[in-house]
This record gives structure tokens, sequence and C-alpha cells, in this order.
């Protein structure tokens, strides 16, 4: 192959790589299309970045290019080129430019990095503990008295002052569009701060390898205007979780032989509220099951009867072994709690 | 099990000792054999072939487990390879990768080459060479045993606590990993020690610092690296074994253990382990890129400065890959500048790479190629390097693909292509013949491509929300074309590898004799026949300059000058200690992992034993005369 040729088939790999990239579907998430001030500020920084470093690339690419075409050994000539041992003022310039360039990037990166860190005013910001477990997600809302799981609503526009902690291993809060991520670890709280800016729901993730289901440790963040949000807190303080009909009766009592020990329901006379797994409290209307499935009755008793092979390694029993009426029976109360 | 551990044990002592001197007829037998040779070998040249062939098993076995992995990556929501198995093959992977063959290969590169780059007939330690290379395979066995036991390491490699500790990794999967990488880990601090004493002491007259070629440069770093690097690790690993063995509770938080020291000891291992791996394969594009431009290094003393610059700072970062632990902003700011001073260095080296060869004569062999192609790919590495330096930014990037995408950037881009440049350039050394040029380029265009396929968009998985280490992503996730793409690349890259093999059979069996000078050298190593006697030079050669055979070729001179006069050579004589001490130790890792203390503390017992025999044993080598030298040195220019 000539070296036309290979140069040839070199940009059009690039460029095969940036037409399939265009033609992509749009991702769901994205850190370039942040909803909040922290996902905002990431962004500024990682544009800044990306900006010196497209610089950067493009010197050393022209150069590169220029030296590979120009000084190619031409057949039949064997002359020595020059011994050249090196260059003061060239390699003063490599050393300047390059300084100047970081001092760039240094000075935002050390600004956003404190702003990134401090702790929003007690007033205007929203309290949430985050506790992390093999693999779910407790939210729980100090001020508002409300403890609930997997999926985390915000108010738009105020900042969320999140306190996070590990209960098992090692995890990582990450909701993308919204900010950069935070580890969970045990014995030890971090904290930060997120805000949406305006209403959705929005993917988040366990970043930090925490066991057999970390791909799956997922949750939401529903972020609603004030209004909206007031009313689900309200409704979150006084649940719906009595149960209405006979069936659900007897699925509350099934739920007291069998899942009391490890998940609480609020709203309702239990003799224990577990809390080695999610709380429960108004289920029927998250939108997912297990931070994962779509929430329906298919799914809840696909979920209920092998949970391991929804999620290998979580510590929630299969529940096969109940009889057909007991699941129809569970299923109804459990798809009543509102 | 433990009784079988005892019964083996037994037979292979027994036959060692046995072996070792009290039946002479078995003794002869043994010894005329060509195994017993390899076994035995204390040639640097011979141990750096052992390296590379070991160093390429694992390089087969840690790609497949990658190629599993894109496999089940291929769909969202696949069901090949879930759950705690996806976790087995990427802890595997990436300790495979970064311990078994990165490493090795880069030593058996250094072993190869460095003893005859410096004028020397061997290394300080020959023994220690041997242990060195011995105890990394015993180590890369007993890690890999585990996947014929059952119940691999599935933590990472980073071997995260607490999910590392007994009670999260159930089994005895991460038992494998803390003694595998214990074991190997000595083996590479001395193979590290080695090398240091080897360049420091062994040089030949006139080879001062700074003239030596900058791949001694650069595994002289490398070497220094290891040696403050790896103890961090080996005192984790020793808490982690504790924890899980003895039932210590240093990363128990319920008992007032701490997970995090556990991060930064591995860390700050871990970072100087990036620039252990990385120097060298500097040092070997500096070396190819010179020598197919045809001209001198541009800025040889700024080269050997920042490589000591990168070396000293490579220290001082490691709480970069710790930016959300949560240590607050004031030790991100200080770690955040320190890394983003690495990137001057750095560039140091690149800009000296492109004006070296700015006016020179390029031929694009393979091994240039690997070489030419390195340099945009690293950038892209470096840079993407830079980007992660700054903690908001890595707040997004941390432990996503972006991650993934960066690290492969610079492992591949700069590691591997540094490994496989050098193995096409030092091949017809190490061998005696040349590689075949044709099938060389389609290894390189294959795999060139194919990385980058694999790799550049996995910097957009990263930015696009996908974290890394998961064995699954979701339908509406919208990442399914990025990461067939992906998987797609792994699979072009298999392909190179594969010809790689072709061209290694089809080359050994069309043998093209290589001479002593196949790509007009600049160095000594290209002075001597290929591959070089056992004693490496007849005579010591007197060095005048960098690039001392360049030198006097322009001065019209076809070799050096000797600096001394023909004479009888003392060699190390062979030597199966080291052998039998990497078995013991190899005894002892695997009853500690099958939580059997007698045959482990039996192990160590042999260890110690044959540290004994090894202290006590009068071994003063033996000459080779002058006649018989005389007599090789004529073979060889006949």
């Amino acid at each position: 192959m000539s070296r036309g040729k290979r140069l040839a088939l070199l940009l059009s790999t690039f460029a095969i790589f940036a037409l399939m990239l265009t033609g992509c579907q749009e991702p769901a998430k994205s850190v370039f299309d942040p909803k909040g001030t922290a996902g905002e500020m990431n962004l500024d920084l990682i544009m800044t970045a990306i900006y010196i470093m497209t610089f950067v690339c493009a010197v050393v690419m022209i150069i590169f290019v220029y030296v590979l075409i120009r000084y190619r050994q031409k057949p039949g000539d064997n002359s020595i080129p020059k011994q050249v041992e090196g260059s003061m003022k060239l390699e003063m310039l490599w050393i300047i430019i390059p300084i100047i360039l970081l001092a760039i990037l240094a000075v935002p990166t050390l600004s956003t990095t404190f702003s990134l860190a401090e702790t929003p005013n007690e007033k205007d910001a929203l309290k949430v503990k985050v506790t992390a477990h093999q693999y779910w997600w407790e939210f729980e809302y100090p001020e508002l008295g409300i403890k609930t799981a997997q999926e985390l609503h915000i108010p738009v526009g105020k900042k969320v002052h999140f306190e996070l902690t590990s209960d098992d291993v090692v995890h990582s809060f990450w909701v993308p569009e919204l900010g950069g991520k935070q580890d969970l670890t045990p014995g030890q709280t971090n904290t930060m701060w997120l805000d949406a800016k305006e209403p959705g729901v929005y993917a988040g993730r366990c970043a930090e390898l925490c066991g057999a289901s970390h791909a799956l440790m997922n949750f939401e963040v529903v972020a609603q205007e004030q209004e909206k949000f007031d009313q689900w807190v309200a409704k979150r303080q006084k649940p719906s979780s009595e149960p209405q009909t006979a069936e659900q009766e007897a699925g509350k009592k099934v739920f007291s032989q069998n899942c009391m020990s490890c998940h609480a329901i609020d709203g309702t006379k239990l003799k224990t509220k577990g809390d080695k797994a999610p709380n429960l409290t108004g289920i029927s209307e998250r939108n997912k099951i297990a931070g994962l499935l779509e929430n329906n009755d298919k799914n809840m008793e696909k979920w209920l009867k092998h949970p391991d092979q929804i999620k290998p390694g979580t510590y929630m029993p299969s529940f096969d072994f109940l009889n057909k009426k007991d699941m129809n029976n569970l299923k109804a109360y459990l798809e009543s709690l509102e | 099990m433990a009784t079988i551990v005892v019964l083996i044990v037994f037979a292979l002592f027994l036959g060692a000792i046995l072996t070792g001197g009290y039946n002479k007829q078995m003794l002869a037998r043994f010894r005329s054999h060509w195994l017993w040779d390899w076994i035995t070998t204390v040639d640097h040249k011979k141990i750096g072939i052992l390296y590379l062939i070991g160093g390429t098993i694992f390089f087969v076995i840690g790609g497949i487990e990658a190629l599993l992995m894109r496999t089940q990556l291929f769909y969202p929501n696949n069901d090949f390879m879930v759950g705690r198995t996806f976790n087995e093959l990427l802890s595997m992977h990436g300790t495979t990768m970064i311990f078994f063959v990165a490493m090795p290969l880069l030593f058996a590169l250094m072993n190869a080459v460095i003893p005859l780059q410096i004028g020397a007939r061997d290394v300080a330690f020959p023994f220690l060479n041997a242990l060195g290379f011995w105890l990394f395979l015993c180590g890369g066995l007993l890690m890999n045993l585990s996947w014929i036991f059952g119940n691999a390491p599935d933590s990472g490699w980073t071997n995260y606590v607490p999910i590392a500790l007994n009670e999260y990794s159930a089994g005895t999967g991460i038992d494998y990993y803390v003694l595998g990488l214990q074991i190997s880990g000595i083996g590479t601090l001395i193979g590290g020690l080695n090398f240091i004493v080897t360049i420091i002491n062994m040089r030949t007259p006139g080879m001062s610092f700074l003239r030596m070629p900058l791949f001694t440069w650069t595994s002289f770093v490398s070497s220094a690296l290891i040696l403050f690097g790896f103890p961090p690790l080996t005192a984790g690993l020793f808490l982690v074994m504790f924890d899980r063995l003895f039932g210590a509770n240093f990363f128990d938080v319920a008992a007032g253990g701490n997970p995090v020291i556990w991060q930064h000891l591995f860390w700050i291992f871990g970072h100087p382990e990036v620039y252990i791996v990385i120097l060298p394969a500097f040092g070997i594009m500096s070396e190819v890129i010179s020598t197919f431009a045809k001209k001198r290094l541009f800025g040889y003393t700024s080269m050997v400065f920042a490589t000591l610059l990168i070396g000293f700072l490579g220290f001082m970062v490691w709480v970069h890959h710790m930016f959300t632990v949560g240590m607050g902003p004031v030790a991100n700011s200080i770690f955040a500048i320190a890394t983003m001073a690495i990137a001057v260095p750095t560039g140091i080296k690149v800009f000296n790479w492109l004006f070296t060869l700015w006016g020179g004569k390029i031929r694009f062999t393979t091994a240039m190629l690997y070489a030419v192609g390195f340099i945009p790919t690293f950038v892209l590495g470096g840079v993407t390097g830079v980007m992660l330096a700054s903690p908001p930014g890595d707040y997004q990037y941390h432990d996503s693909y972006f991650v993934v995408a960066h690290f492969h950037y610079v492992l591949i881009g700069g590691t591997v292509f540094g490994i496989l440049a050098g193995v096409y350039y030092w091949w017809p050394k190490m061998f005696g013949y040349l590689l075949n040029e044709k099938l060389g380029k389609l290894n390189f265009w294959l795999f060139f491509i194919g990385f980058h396929m694999t790799f550049f968009i996995q910097h957009f998985l990263g930015l696009f929300g996908m974290p890394r280490r998961v064995f699954t992503y979701q339908p509406e996730d919208q990442v399914e074309l990025i990461n067939q793409i992906s998987t797609v690349g792994a699979f072009l890259q298999a392909v190179a590898v594969v010809v790689l093999v072709i061209n290694v059979i089809y080359s050994y069996r069309n043998r093209v004799p290589a001479g002593n000078d196949p790509w007009d050298g600049r160095t000594l190593e290209w002075t001597i026949t290929s591959p070089p006697p056992v004693y490496n030079f007849a005579q010591l050669p007197k060095v005048r300059a960098l690039d001392a055979f360049w030198h006097e070729k322009m001065n019209g001179k076809k070799e050096l000058e000797p600096a001394e006069p023909v004479g009888p050579i003392h060699m190390p004589n062979n030597t199966h200690l080291p052998f039998l001490m990497s078995l013991a130790f190899f005894v002892s890792g695997l009853g500690f992992v099958f939580r059997s203390n007698e045959v482990g503390a039996l192990g160590l017992i042999f260890v110690f034993l044959v540290m004994f025999m090894r202290s006590f044993e009068q071994d003063h080598g033996y000459h080779i005369e002058t006649d018989e030298i005389e007599k090789t040195e004529k073979g060889a220019s006949v």
C-alpha cells in the first residue's frame, strides 16, 4: 500500500466512526445535555478541557501528518540526515505553552471544585439522606419524615443537599443529567448537592462495582414543580395503606407472614417495620419495580417469584412457594398501596 | 481437598529432593533433557524468551476474557455471562492484563535487550532474575487456577473492600487474587531490583549515564518505581489476606476498620504502576523512532529528565483515582494540579519524537508503524488523562466507560503498541531471524483499526451515562449501537492477534537470517551476532558517544573498539533452586487459598529451606576459556 492509500484508509476509518455516531439514536442520558446547575458546571469544565485538548491534538496531528508525508525515505536515497541534538528554543516552547494551557484549565477547575463542595444554605435546600444497599437505594427526607426507595422525588429549582452513606459495600450515586457522582462508603457520610432546572424523570446509576447486580442497581430521580412535589409529600406523609377489600385484607396477612421482617409499610398497623429492604409505602405509584422493571401486575409476580433471576445475588428470597391465591392477594394489597 | 494437596506437595518435594542429588542416574537423565536446561537457566536471553512465552499465554487468556465480555454487551439485557460470572471476567481480565501480560512482556524485552544495550555479559543477579520469572509464572498460574477450581476473583482488578471481604465475596475467589499477586509481586520486586543494580553497575567502559540508550533509561526509572510502588501493594494485600484468612478487622467498619485505607494503599501502588508499564514503552518508541528515522533522538537530555520527572510525579497523584471518595475540595485540588503537571514532561516526549522524525529519512517497517501509530493514539489517551485530572469533570467521567476508553488508549495504545514495536524490532536479535513484514503490516493495520473502533466510541458511552463494570444496559439507554461497534472492533483486534501468531509460525518455518544489524541500528545490541553467544560480548566494547554503534559507523568503522583484551569469561552456573523456591511459594499459596494453614506453612518452610540451601551453596560459576571464545566468534563470522 502506498502512503496516500494508507492515509486515506485511516481518514475514512475515522469518518465512518463519526458517521456512525451521528447516526446513533439520541442517548437517553447525556452529560452533554445537563438538566441541573451542577451538571452545567461539570459540562462547562468538560467543554473547556475539550477545547484546549482539541487544540493540542490538532497541533500534534498537523506536525505528525506533515512529518510522515514530507520525511519519508525516497527509494534510492541513502543519504544520512543531519543528526540534530535538540533545540533549546523549541524545547522551551513546548514546556511553556503546555504550562499556560494547563493554567487556563486549572483556574476554573479549582473554583468549580470548591463551589461543588459547598454546603447549601439550610433554608433553601431540601435535605435527603441516601443509603445504598446491595442492590437498592434508600431515600430519607429527615425534615419531612418520609422514607422511600428506588425513586427519588425532588422539587424543581431547589437545591437538594444529599448525605450519602452505605450500609454494606462501596457504591456510587450518579445521575448523569443532573451532575457528577459521589461514593457511598460504609462508615462514612459524604455530602453533595444537586438540583433540577426542569421537571422530568432522570435515570440514576450505581457507578462503583458493588457485586453481582451492580449493573442493575438503577434508580430514578423524579423532578416535579414545587406544587406537585408538595402533593407527593403530603401523600407520602399520610399514605393510604389500609386494605379496602377482602382480597387486600388477605394480602396484608400474607405480607405480614412473609415480607414484614424486611420491608416496611407506613400508615398501617404492622407488628414490625423491617429495614433490610426497600420501604414499600405507596409502591403502586412508583414507575418501576426494583428500580428496573415496569410497574405492572405481570412484572410484580415475576419479581416476587424469582427475584434472583432478575437481579442476580439479591438478598430477596423467591416467593414461588406461595399458592396462587396468596400470590394474587399479596399483589392486590401491594398494588393498592398509594 | 487438604489431603490431596498434602499428598501432591509430598510427591513434588520428594521428587525435588530425589533429583537434588540422592540418585545420580536420575540426575544425569534430568540434566540432559532440554526442558531442564530451560528450567535451570540463568541466562538473561533465555529468561527473556521465557517471559515472552509466559506473557503471551496470559495475553491470550486475558484476550478471551475480554471477548466474552464484549459478546455479553452486544445486546441490552443479554444473558450470556451475567452477575458474578461477568464480575469474575472483568476482574481477571484487568488483573491478568496488567500483572501477567504488560509487566512480563516488558520484562521480556528488558531482559533480552538491556544487558546488550549497556554492554554487559549478564544481569547483576542472574539467580534473582530466574527467581523473578518463576515467581511471576507461579503467581499467574495460581490465580488462573481459580477458573478451574471455580470461584475466580470478582471484585475488579482494584479489589475494593468491602466487596472483596468474606462477607460479600464468599468462597476462595479473592484469596487467589491476594496470594497470586503477592507471589508474583515478590518476583516483580526482585526483577526491578535486579535491573536497577544491573544498570548502575554493569555498564561497559565509556557508557556513562547520559550515553545510555533511552530504553535502558526508562527501564531504569521504571524499575525504581517498582521498588517504591510495590511495597504499598504488598502491605495492602497482607491486610486483605489477614482479614479474609485469619479474621482480622482492618477493613470491617463494624469493628472500627476503614475500607478507604485499602483504596489509598492500592492507588499509591496503582498509579506508579501505570508509569511502570508505560515508561519502558516510551523507551522502545524512542529507540524505534530514532533508528527508522535515521536520526539521533531529538532532545535526548530533556527526554531523560522528562522520564525522571514523570517517575517522581507519578507518586504524587494517586488521589485522582479517588476524587469521588469524598476527601474534600482541598485534597482534590492539590492532586488535580499535580496530575495536570505530569502532562508537561509527557508533552516534552511527544514533541521530541515528532522532531526526531522531522528532517529524518523515515522507513515504515512494522516496528516503525507501531511506533508511529502510537503517537496519535497515545496523545488521545494523554489528553483524556488531563481531562480526568479536573475533579468536576471527573465527577462525571469517573467509573464510567470514559475511563475505560482512557486507560485502554494508554495501556494498549501506549504499552501494547510499544511491546509490539519492540517485539518486531528486537525479534531478529532474540531469535536470529526476521518476522515477515507483509504479515506484520497486516497485523498492524488490523490491530490499529480494531483498537480505535473498540475504544474511541467508548468515550461517548461514558458520557452517555454508562458506568463501567456493568454486565448489561437497558434498551432505553440507547447505547446499543455503540456497544455493538465496540464489540466488532474487539473481534477485529482478536483477528490481528491471530495474524501475529501466524506470522511467528510462518517466519519460523521460512527463516530469513537477520545478520548482526538488520535495521541499520545505532546501539550496542546490533554490534554482536543474532542471537548473541552466551557471553554476549567476547570483549567488552568501548563506548565513545551516545548511539555508540552509529558513531563508529559514521567514522567509517564496522565495529566498536574493544575495551579489554580477549580473556577467559566468568559465567554463572545454571541452577534449579529458583524453580524449586517458586514451586514452594506456589504450594504455600495454594494451601492458604484452600484454607489449609498447615499446607501453607509447610510451603513456607520449604521456601526457607531452599533459601538456606542457596545461602550455603558454594557455586563460583565457571569460565569460558579463550580458545573456545575464539572458536565461537570465528564460527559466527563465517
